[in-house]
């Protein structure tokens, strides 16, 4: 768990500084959490299966491969549109489609920046897949992350890294899941027994 | 809505409810919420189905509720110890959707789909008829079935509120 924890904070540790120069503010990381968790626990921990969140997600594939999610409330989404791209931002429940292309954007960009550090650390390929982004019910989006883990039981393992901005709000959520039988290719990668 | 009586049922879950009560599940995605309902003894079922075909499952212990084939002859055999008759049951169906569209078209970016025609299956061999259903597209639901009524209401962030 600790080798896993390690590694997403190396990946995300890089996200977060492509996050923060892509903003150009201090952004802050919480040390990534790494747990089994019941499905019903990883909904939770967004703040329930109905809240609505947007949430870009990819696939990664090549020797490790697992469900990527980078999930932001709506609030925080339209806070980085406005800071980043200087969009004037009316508190309209829609998105307009330079702004959803522009998070997409921002999602592809920060999952890169882990990913790529993830591949340097443990010297396995690991590639994104073209990022997709979905604006709904958080358990109907992050189920979708679930179903290789489904097969097997009722938990997965979640790397979950929270971002902070300022006054510890939280910005962002880094999700990321690898599939069941990645752990011992990152274990071996990194060359630690896999239990 | 009586929230008095609500009975959640979560993720790869199932239960029944008799008379008085409303079955809910949140957040279906890819996953299908199929519901059954007997009308003269009142006697309604929800699961929350997550996977087509427990012939997949790799877990120690199978979660019956988790998987199409599984979960229905459970649902049933559960109603029917409340007094429901199969040959009395009607089914509705949610969810299914996809959630994400990919360029890339394997097997588990279907899941919703496979999802449907999974528990249709199912129904089809109980000779269960299906009264209604809103499945597919590419959005979450939120769903409540009523076991007065039969009624099942379905919530989406996209579409608002809507009963079949």
């Amino acid at each position: 768990m600790d080798v896993l924890k390690e590694v997403g904070n190396i990946g995300a540790g890089h996200a977060a500084t492509a996050l923060s120069t892509l903003l150009d503010k201090p952004i802050d990381m919480l040390v990534p959490k790494v747990r089994m968790l019941p499905f019903e626990e990883i909904c939770e921990s967004v703040g329930g299966a109905e809240t609505v969140v947007l949430a870009i997600f990819l696939r990664v594939d090549g020797d490790a491969p697992g469900n990527m999610f980078f999930i932001l409330n709506l609030d925080a989404a339209k806070n980085m549109l406005r800071d980043l791209i200087g969009m004037n931002i009316q508190d309209q429940e829609e998105y307009s489609e330079l702004e959803l292309s522009a998070l997409n954007e921002i999602g592809n960009i920060l999952a890169g920046s882990y990913l790529s550090s993830l591949a340097d650390f443990t010297n396995l390929n690991m590639q994104p897949t073209v990022p997709a982004l979905a604006i709904d019910m958080a358990g109907a989006i992050l189920s979708y992350g679930l179903l290789q883990f489904g097969q097997m039981g009722d938990q997965a393992l979640l790397i979950d890294t929270k971002f902070l901005e300022g006054d510890n709000e939280v910005q962002g959520h880094f999700f990321l899941i690898p599939d069941p039988e990645s752990f011992g290719k990152i274990f071996s990668a990194l060359g630690v027994e896999s239990s | 809505m009586i929230q008095d009586n609500l009975i959640k049922v979560g993720m790869a879950d199932l239960n029944v409810a008799h008379q008085i009560g409303v079955l809910k599940t949140t957040g279906l995605g890819s996953c299908v919420g199929v519901t059954l309902y007997d009308s003269r003894v009142k006697v309604a079922g929800m699961a929350h189905v997550m996977l087509p075909s427990s012939e997949i499952a790799r877990e120690g212990s199978l979660n019956i509720a988790k998987y199409a084939d599984t979960a229905i002859p459970e649902l049933i055999s559960r109603m029917e110890l409340l007094g429901a008759a199969v040959s009395r049951l009607e089914a509705k169906l949610a969810g299914g959707a996809q959630m994400f569209a990919f360029a890339g078209n394997n097997d588990t970016m279907r899941i919703g789909p496979r999802n449907v025609e999974s528990c249709k299956e199912m129904l089809i061999k109980y000779r269960i008829p299906i009264r209604a259903e809103d499945t597919g597209a590419n959005y979450g639901r939120t769903i409540e079935f009523n076991s007065e009524t039969g009624i099942l209401v379905i919530r989406s962030v996209q579409l608002g509120v809507k009963e079949i």
